[in-house]
């Protein structure tokens, strides 16, 4: 895809990102920032075909540093954002 | 690489993705929904990475299997395990992972470019691959070594004073510059400096290594309360650096996913700032917090302090109509919350209308405040932001401030001189009466006096919050 193409995707969910996220009341800004931090993990997509396809060893081995990294972020990201938003969950029904 | 599926699975993969995390955060809007948001989000990582694996014919699946399953280990155990005081620095460290894990993809793809033309030489690298890995290079850098640095102030490891050093500015612009320089020669590619054109890109490691000192050196001269800016900027950080490094693979899922990030993380860093009037500027580099003399805290202190004991707050909560908490860092320190919530659960009872007052940048990250009273169970329908409760105040008898001390600082609206000047603050004055909650008469983070604690409506009742708490509970149940 051409450079055009992903500075128009760029652009676009910056605007995206601006309209949803300034709907999110101050209540949920730790599970905000703590959810969207999981979202960062995406990165994993550039470490899987890396370490799975590097055709170099150092690309293969960093690609491994990369894996490990980025799914730490993505597994324990969610997760702890999970934790705290059942506690949003339960205050609410109380 | 050689593809086992048809050509358009793999964006329609990340369309999909993209749209989950859209509709995950869209539900972060509401209480009732975030928890299903956060799972829509997750759902949509777990297309775009499982897509991924099968896309690509896995050379080596040992390395590939054997990392997520460590990740996932690692990740699991972290979040599991962690205590409920320890998540700001924890969500920090998961951050700074993510940031670097983007400077180290970008990195590991030029050196495949780079392999296939037998070294860095002029064209070798395309300019727009370059000019992005050197953007994800720096920023994921900064993002990892920052956000350590954070979560070492935020766990105690490292000081949570501002570091501050002659010559500290010129330190960060040498280091960005030296950086800068390194990103130059990549996206250049002169035929100078050969040993700089080894086929694993010297010159975009070494970028790596200075931005990494760089992190360091931004993060450890800003001081302990200002870490909700901070975290915030980093979470923008990691996620512009996945955008980078998305425009180095080529990949959608990547730009769109880390942008939308980049701005979730921006946005709280405005609000951050905007809630203490300081720019952004001021924060990351500004001197705050110098200490004052102690003549000052005697003039304002001296025969004007009016003591009170637990006795005496529960006759006054027993008289009152209406009762406003206002939290603040020393209660996530006390870890007071749960007495706290039990003390307001049990004025409800008696018919007393119960508010919490919370102000944006109490605590250590964004929301901090309400993520603690939530785990304690307190309904998110009685925290209240800041200018939704101080027209309140004037009709409110009792307000307990425990742990909080710049917040409710009427100097900000008094003082033009003072360091918080202009910084918006809960009004507790207006109330009947002002019980502090506080260990000392000690200055909070903007080292300046409290003259609220001063004021004639104002008792102080020390003592450490989780105790005072505690006490309190125990009277009124008598």
């Amino acid at each position: 895809m051409s450079l055009i193409t992903n500075l128009t995707f760029f652009v676009l969910a910056a605007f995206l990102g601006y309209e949803v996220i300034t709907k999110i009341p101050t209540n949920l800004h730790t599970p905000l920032m703590s959810g969207a931090n999981a979202i960062t993990g995406i990165t994993l997509v550039g470490a899987v075909a890396i370490a799975g396809s590097g055709s170099t060893t150092l690309a293969t081995v960093l690609g491994f540093v990369a894996v490990v990294m980025a799914t730490v972020n993505v597994v324990g990201g969610y997760l702890i954002t999970h934790i705290m938003l059942e506690d949003f969950r339960q205050g609410g029904s109380n | 690489m050689v593809e086992l599926l048809p050509d358009s699975v793999l964006p329609l993969a990340y369309t999909v993705a993209a749209i989950l995390f859209i509709q995950g955060l869209r539900d972060m809007t509401h209480p009732r929904t975030a928890a299903r948001g956060n799972l829509i989000s997750a759902g949509g990582m777990l297309v775009a990475v499982g897509v991924t694996v099968v896309w690509f014919e896995v050379l080596t699946p040992l390395v590939l299997f054997g990392g997520l399953i460590v990740g996932a280990g690692i990740g699991t155990v972290l979040a599991l395990t962690v205590e409920r005081t320890e998540m700001p620095q924890l969500v920090g460290v998961f951050n700074g992972l993510g940031g670097g894990a983007s400077a180290v993809i970008a990195g590991a793809e030029l050196i495949e470019i780079s392999t296939e033309s037998g070294g860095v030489a002029v064209g070798s690298i395309p300019t727009e691959v370059a000019v992005a890995a050197v953007f994800s290079g720096i920023v994921g850098s900064v993002t990892f070594t920052g956000s350590m640095a954070a979560a070492g102030k935020l766990h105690g490891v490292l000081t949570t004073d501002a570091v501050r050093y002659t010559g500290e500015q010129v330190m960060k612009i040498v280091f960005l510059v030296v950086a800068l320089g390194f990103g130059a020669y990549l996206i250049v590619q002169p035929d100078v400096l050969g040993f700089l054109q080894a086929v694993w890109v010297p010159s975009y490691w070494l970028l790596v290594a200075t931005a990494c000192v760089l992190g360091v050196l931004l993060v450890i001269s800003i001081g302990g309360a200002d870490m909700p800016v901070v975290i915030a900027l980093l979470n923008a950080y990691s996620g512009l650096a996945a955008s980078g490094t998305g425009f180095v693979l080529d990949n959608t899922a990547l730009i769109i996913a880390g942008t939308l990030v980049g701005a979730a993380g921006m946005i709280l860093t405005v609000i951050m700032c905007e809630s203490m009037n300081r720019s952004l500027t001021n924060v990351l580099f500004g001197g705050f917090g110098e200490t004052t003399e102690q003549e000052e805290l005697d003039d304002i202190y001296e025969g004007n302090i009016t003591e009170t004991s637990p006795e005496q707050v529960v006759m006054l909560l027993e008289a009152a109509q209406r009762v406003v908490i206002v939290p603040g860092y020393g209660m996530a320190v006390a870890q007071a919350q749960h007495a706290v919530s039990e003390l307001a659960e049990l004025l409800e009872q008696n018919g007393i209308d119960v508010e919490f007052g919370i102000h944006p940048v109490a605590g250590r990250m964004p929301g901090h405040m309400n993520a603690l009273l939530a785990e304690a169970d307190v309904p998110y329908e009685r925290m209240r932001e800041m200018e939704e409760v101080n027209p309140t105040f004037s009709q409110t008898d009792v307000v307990i401030v425990t742990g909080a001390n710049d917040v409710v600082n009427p100097k900000a609206n008094t003082d033009t001189s003072s360091p918080i000047a202009g910084m918006p603050v809960l009004e507790v004055s207006d109330a009947g009466t002002v019980i502090v909650n506080k260990r000392s008469l000690s200055t909070g983070f903007s080292g300046i006096p409290n003259p609220l604690f001063a004021e004639g409506n104002t008792n102080m009742l020390f003592g450490d919050a989780k105790d005072t708490m505690q006490e309190l509970v125990n009277l009124y149940k008598e």
